[in-house]
């Protein structure tokens, strides 16, 4: 690999990695502020639109920092990856053209209808911006999603005279089976990681004995939520995302679940290192023929290891990939059982005064950003080493004429000024959970 | 149909700097104009609500780009690798602080951010300002597609340009002053007191800066750029877009002084669009040409996407962009009216 496209990569790498901690809260909150104002709307008390108002101000902040740095995304396509643009352009231009035109300005505009106009607006209008921004935010992720999914898996589509990829049916584009599932993923988990958002802000005031009342209801709702959500997780959103990785990336499938032999009844691998010079996996912990199962719902399936595909078409960094994938269902596994056992006390009343459960959601909330941005690199790891699956490699979608060393240019600067704005992000948040919610409601004015 | 795009394109990308052109403006000439935080408050305030919006013209304009010239914007977007990023930096900076200035009451982090955000405003309208003379003079293509400019060579418009020299440097200072001007009309027009007199003193000197500098450009783009010259001999019916440009000209000069505020301000918007009306007749087909072998300019035809692409891409963009001009109508007439420097304005 020579070192320009290593660079055009860890760019683009760290860049979305880094947008993406924004967004996902976003996409997630936004429902729970729904359901804040139409709890609002249905009882008229006043804890769930101080609420809603309190977590306003938590998404206005990450909305904006998910804006300024979701710009260099739409912009990098061009600057650095200028070949796969050209290629690839016709189609994915079509749906980020879209979310250009229509969900940036649904987002953007309502929000500030909804962060602004409580005081002008009745309380039924502002409920509708708030349905506005969740719908914006949601359309959003859609279109993005099937940006990828159609990189992941390609249709509607043609090679052109020219040899470049012509768009045949949009609506193919829109419809991508592959689209389905991941979206659904991906928002859900969105949800849970705005829901253990929510949950440890609550659980925090409880501990410190500050408003309480609205503790309780960041809890209730969080809780309530983040275990819907967190349980529709591996079923059924990520077992259909792996049942197409199965059908239409069978190696990716392989190097995620370290199987590095066909096998009969092939295991699901709890724990364990993939050594890539004996091409075995070290130290396994397994569950026997439950891979099989969970891929074909028969004990005793053939699953396909590493070794039926030819080399070049295995993914490039096949450790990183089976991590990512581990990360991201061990941690996923870990969330369950803290959010059933919350879910639970909160049905017997005791959540609000059970100080290890409280830490315990306090401390969690990290824990669904790591297994999100895990997810999303065991998705374009696996999808590695093609940039559109079967159509064009990764090595041959960089810009042709941007050097290595002005790559790395611009990608220290970035890391420069994102050093900068994870400081100022954590200084904002913070002076936001150090006030708390407004105790009145503001007055006409 | 690449004509109709090539227009939609220039559309967007007028519409942005008519829109986010007054807000850059108010943030080139923010510290001279407000010295004291309420009138800094004051001028936020008048274009607070709108801006975020303004940017929307950006992210719609590069998209629209990608969607029906995708070959123009990989080849662009690479080939202006380096002010691109640098661009989008400021960018960052810029929304960074226009969000964190209120956030504390505090003398050292107001002027830390209000300084931020003039800076930057005024290197971005110098930025458009170098790119828009860049896509004029043209590029260095290769038979590839592709081409790759630095910031500066040796400042010559000859074979192996940079992003500035002795062409493009003229052309990024009077964008500035063309977009500190406008930025200034609208303060005029938004506000009152203090504010709005100091902004309007500005605008007299401005105007002549703008006129002696256009002046320049003007000769010196015949000479570095044939193919203008050329597009106008053939097509006289093109002579309408420099004398729309003159008309605006004139008439920010001629409402400016009876304190007519709004039409001064429109008056601007005709005189930048004119002038960008004219760069783009000036080097239709052409969307990049090159510095080189003409033969190698991109064209609207040799960029665009697939026929049914862009007619796909039409059906969602008509209502797309509809909503928009909606959204731009309602949300400036709940704005309307002028900021005031104390009190509950909006």
């Amino acid at each position: 690999m020579d070192s320009a496209l290593v660079m055009h990569r860890l760019h683009f790498a760290f860049t979305i990695t880094y947008h993406y901690l924004f967004p996902q809260l976003t996409m997630g909150l936004a429902l729970l502020i729904l359901i804040l104002k139409t709890m609002a709307l249905w009882t008229r008390d006043e804890r769930y639109s101080g609420s809603a108002r309190f977590w306003a101000k938590i998404f206005a902040i990450n909305f904006a920092f998910g804006v300024i740095t979701g710009i260099p995304m739409e912009f990098q396509f061009g600057t650095n990856w200028a070949a796969f643009s050209r290629e690839a352009g016709a189609v994915i231009g079509q749906t980020l053209g879209m979310e250009g035109v229509f969900s940036f300005f649904l987002e953007s505009s309502f929000l500030g209808l909804f962060l602004y106009g409580e005081k002008r607006l009745t309380p039924l209008s502002h409920w509708g911006a708030a349905f506005m921004v969740f719908l914006g935010s949601w359309l959003s992720g859609y279109l993005i999603i099937s940006t990828d999914a159609w990189m992941q898996h390609p249709v509607g589509y043609q090679i052109g005279p020219d040899g470049h990829v012509m768009l045949t049916s949009f609506w193919a584009l829109l419809s991508n089976p592959w689209a389905q599932w991941q979206y659904l993923h991906n928002m859900f988990a969105s949800v849970v990681t705005a829901s253990f958002v929510m949950s440890a802000i609550g659980a925090y005031y409880l501990l410190v004995g500050q408003h309480e009342q609205y503790a309780r209801t960041f809890l209730r709702v969080g809780v309530v939520c983040g275990f819907i959500f967190v349980m529709m997780l591996p079923f059924p959103t990520g077992d259909g995302q792996g049942k197409a990785v199965a059908l239409n990336q069978p190696q990716t499938l392989a190097a995620m679940e370290g199987l590095f032999q066909s096998e009969e009844g092939a295991p699901m691998v709890l724990l364990g290192q993939p050594d890539m010079e004996k091409l075995r996996l070290d130290n396994p912990v397994e569950v026997p023929h439950v891979l099989s199962f969970l891929t074909y719902q028969r004990w005793k399936a053939k699953v396909q290891g590493l070794n039926d595909f030819p080399k070049d078409l295995w993914p490039e960094n096949i450790p990183l990939l089976y991590y990512s994938y581990h990360i991201m269902v061990g941690l996923g596994t870990l969330l369950m059982p803290v959010m059933a056992l919350a879910a639970f006390l909160l049905y017997r009343g005791q959540l609000y005064t059970f100080r290890p459960m409280l830490w315990a959601l306090m401390l969690a909330f990290p824990f669904p950003y790591i297994a999100t941005i895990a997810g999303w690199l065991t998705a374009e790891l696996g999808r590695q080493p093609w940039l559109i699956f079967g159509v064009m490699r990764t090595a041959q979608g960089a810009s042709p004429y941007v050097s290595a060393g002005n790559g790395l240019f611009t990608l220290l600067g970035f890391l420069g000024l994102y050093a900068v704005l994870s400081v100022l992000f954590v200084f904002l948040i913070g002076r936001e959970i150090y006030h708390g919610p407004a105790p009145q409601p503001q007055h006409k004015g | 149909m690449q004509i109709l795009w090539f227009c939609l394109v220039a559309l967007l990308l007028a519409g942005y700097v008519v829109f986010d052109g007054f807000d850059l403006g108010a943030g080139i000439i923010y510290l001279f104009v407000a010295r004291s935080d309420a009138e800094r408050q004051q001028v936020i305030r008048a274009i607070g609500p709108v801006r975020d919006g303004n940017e929307v013209w950006l992210v719609a304009a590069g998209g629209t780009m990608f969607c029906a010239f995708p070959v123009l914007f990989a080849s662009s977007f690479s080939g202006f690798y380096l002010p691109l990023m640098v661009a989008l930096w400021l960018l960052i900076l810029r929304g960074l602080a226009l969000e964190l200035r209120d956030h504390l009451p505090n003398n050292l982090w107001r002027s830390l951010w209000d300084t931020v955000f003039a800076g930057a405003s005024a290197l971005l309208a110098f930025a458009f300002g170098a790119a828009l003379g860049n896509v004029i003079r043209g590029v260095p293509l290769e038979s590839t597609g592709y081409f790759f400019v630095p910031f500066f060579s040796n400042f010559q418009p000859g074979p192996n340009p940079g992003v500035l020299d002795w062409y493009t440097i003229p052309i990024a200072l009077s964008a500035a002053l063309m977009i500190a001007m406008h930025g200034a009309l609208w303060i005029a027009y938004k506000t009152g007191g203090a504010v709005q007199r100091r902004a309007k003193g500005m605008v007299g000197p401005l105007w002549w800066g703008v006129v002696l500098l256009a002046v320049l450009i003007t000769l010196l783009s015949f000479r570095v750029q044939p193919h203008v010259a050329e597009n106008f001999a053939a097509h006289p019916w093109g002579y309408i877009f420099p004398a729309v440009t003159l008309v605006g000209l004139l008439a920010i000069r001629k409402f400016h002084q009876p304190a007519n505020e709004l039409k001064a301000f429109l008056a601007s918007t005709v005189f930048i669009c004119g002038l960008l009306c004219t760069a783009a007749f000036g080097i239709f087909p052409n969307v990049l040409p090159a510095s080189g072998d003409p033969s190698l300019s991109l064209t609207i035809y040799n960029t665009s996407a697939s026929s049914y692409g862009m007619s796909t891409a039409l059906k969602w963009w008509i209502p797309g962009m509809l909503l928009v001009m909606t959204y731009f109508f309602v949300v400036y007439r709940y704005f309307r009216g002028k900021v005031h420097a104390e009190g509950e304005g909006f």
